[in-house]
């Protein structure tokens, strides 16, 4: 296992820049996970880390190496696919011997390190099988096997499991994770899915319209997003637009007048994260803003209830509560009263 | 009540649905058998009913060497242009499918154009295409064994181009990625995935190629030499003048042949899931 290095990447089609200005690093036996919405230059900047893509500028190192100019197969990486692309027409135990097979390995030392690859992934004794005759999870298994077969500088995955369906990819989060760890992989995945994301990773990287939005930890993205894209995708924020009429003091289109963190001038939106706000029937106490609303829509979503409360005309706001036996319920039309403390309110300003 | 009225016309329906099959069936099939029982009558002269059955006919095609000639020359020139069509059409399916380049469309159908342009058409032009080069380079061209091939080409590649970019259509392009990614380079690449990969479509545009050489008259008329012609050009000259059960013989095992191969490709290469 090596770090990975990556200065300066763009691609440009046209005029259109895929990926403008990523540099990032990751280090030896990380998890790293890019993560944005489609088409934000995820898949593109790990293309270009395998060596699909040329990149229009910028540089890739890994280990210490510049690999910007060398083709995918000079390059030691091992990608996982989102299709998987396991060789329809080889065994199991072929698909996992050809990277091996490619670097010209004795024909013993293929079979011992096949044998432990797909040990690795629990996969022993189906070297025979055709992948046609696996299951998804078991073929996503295969893939795994095939990459690490070849012991890369860097595991790529490719959203290696939007294919599986939703129990089974909890599962495999966990174990491609454990397997990680254990093994000291560096390891660079994409995906758009922010839970998985934010299960996986040592540290997240929030793309958007092809550039880097923000690179953290997940309690970092979490508590501190630096911008309003950031505190949108990365767990939920509701937005209030308005203006800040003074330091800690924002003004919501709605006229509320609301105690805020965060400093600057000028319009901006307040973003609030719904279960860090309070709901009842009476007046909350102690707390920074307090206001009173109607409800306009509630959801039950099992362990949680999210409240749609409407504070002005212009100005609603979503107020998420766990469910707990005896707890406040609210019916929509209700009159209820909403507070937070002024630590929970970010602005960003335009 | 509704629902018996119902039950009777789904039952018409299926019978209309099987009638129409089965004539339809009868229709392609019903000449194909005339002439397998033909090959087997007694009397020289087809009439009806048989006199009695022989297979003094299949005898008489070993005794007239014009039928063991046409159907070498047949042969030779069928695998041949097969051989060459399939090196010239696979990587023409590759680029047509795989780049995307200015003319790709017009391209791909004028790959396609010799199936659908008449043979006499396609002969004519052959002929006089010939023609020009035999007068213009000084070499001989006209009625050669390498002009009949080179004319064979051309209707060999629409089959391979059409069945191989059918089945490289179906290919995972992840797949050569992934192999790419392993170490392997273009050429590893193209060997040892792409190839298995497209491998039915190889088969199936090779066998259709060279059954469509194999007949081919109109067009191999233009193009054979005095002396040397192709088997489906000695039936025609046969017929011209004589008509005997030999010519019904020389079909059969002309069917038997191509049914054969198409037997045994499809033991290897599903063609159903080609064509």
């Amino acid at each position: 296992m090596a770090r990975l290095d990556i200065h300066s990447l763009a691609k440009r089609y046209g005029d259109f820049y895929a990926v403008r200005d990523v540099s990032l690093s990751v280090a030896d036996g990380e998890f790293l996970v890019l993560l944005g919405p489609s088409g934000c230059g995820k898949t593109t900047t790990l293309r270009m880390v395998a060596g699909f893509i040329e990149p229009t500028a910028g540089h890739v190192k890994l280990g210490g190496t510049d690999v910007t100019l060398l083709p995918p197969w000079k390059r030691n990486a091992g990608m996982v696919f989102q299709s998987y692309a396991l060789f329809p027409h080889l065994t199991v135990a072929q698909n996992v011997a050809f990277g091996l097979e490619m670097r010209k390995l004795p024909r013993a030392d293929i079979d011992k390190r096949v044998d432990e690859a797909l040990a690795l992934v629990r996969l022993g004794g189906h070297g025979g099988r055709l992948p046609r005759q696996l299951s998804g999870g078991q073929q996503q298994r295969v893939a795994l096997a095939r990459a690490l077969a070849i012991r890369p500088d860097v595991l790529l995955l490719d959203e290696p499991l939007s294919n599986l369906d939703a129990k089974l990819r909890q599962e495999v989060r966990v174990e491609i994770r454990e397997l990680q760890r254990q093994l000291g992989l560096t390891t660079v995945m994409v995906t758009h899915d922010q839970e998985e994301a934010l299960t996986m990773a040592d540290r997240l990287v929030v793309m958007n319209e092809g550039s880097v939005r923000q690179v953290g930890t997940q309690r970092d993205l979490y508590e501190r997003p630096t911008d309003r894209f950031v505190a949108g995708f990365v767990g939920r924020s509701t937005f209030l637009e308005g203006a800040i009429e003074a330091p800690g003091r924002f003004r919501t289109d709605g006229g509320l007048a609301l105690a805020c963190t965060g400093s600057g001038s000028g319009r901006g939106v307040l973003a609030l994260r719904p279960e860090r706000l309070q709901v009842a029937a009476a007046p909350i106490d102690g707390l920074d803003n307090r206001l009173s609303g109607t409800v306009e829509f509630v959801s039950y979503l099992g362990a949680l209830i999210d409240i749609h409360v409407r504070l002005s005309p212009a100005d609603r706001l979503v107020v998420q509560i766990a469910n707990r036996e005896g707890g406040f319920t609210p019916e929509v039309g209700q009159s209820v009263h909403v507070a937070w403390p002024a630590s929970a309110g970010l602005v960003f300003t335009e | 009540m509704a629902e018996a009225l119902a039950v009777i016309r789904r039952r018409a329906g299926r019978w209309a649905l099987n009638g129409a099959a089965t004539l339809a069936l009868a229709y392609i099939l019903l000449p194909l058998i005339f002439v397998i029982w033909l090959a087997f009558f007694r009397q020289e002269i087809p009439s009806f009913p048989p006199e009695g059955y022989s297979l003094k006919w299949f005898a008489a095609i070993l005794d007239q060497r014009k039928f063991v000639d046409g159907f070498s020359l047949s042969f030779e020139v069928g695998v041949l242009a097969t051989a060459i069509g399939l090196a010239l059409g696979v990587p023409a399916a590759l680029c047509l499918v795989r780049y995307n380049f200015t003319w790709r469309g017009p391209l791909a159908n004028l790959l396609l154009l010799p199936v659908v342009v008449p043979g006499v058409v396609l002969g004519t032009a052959m002929y006089v295409f010939h023609v020009e080069v035999e007068n213009g380079l000084d070499v001989d061209v006209l009625g050669t064994f390498y002009a009949l091939v080179s004319g064979h080409i051309v209707i060999v590649i629409p089959w391979v181009v059409r069945l191989v970019t059918a089945s490289l259509s179906g290919v995972d392009r992840a797949t050569e990625e992934a192999a790419q990614n392993l170490g392997a380079n273009p050429w590893v690449t193209f060997w040892r995935i792409t190839l298995p990969a497209i491998r039915p479509g190889i088969v199936a545009g090779a066998l259709f190629g060279f059954v469509t050489s194999f007949g081919n008259l109109e067009m191999s008329l233009f193009l054979v030499g005095p002396g040397r012609t192709t088997l489906p050009i000695v039936i025609l000259q046969y017929l011209e003048w004589k008509i005997d059960p030999t010519i019904a013989a020389v079909s059969v095992v002309q069917i038997l042949l191509i049914g054969t191969a198409m037997l045994i490709t499809d033991r290897y290469v599903k063609l159903s899931r080609v064509i």
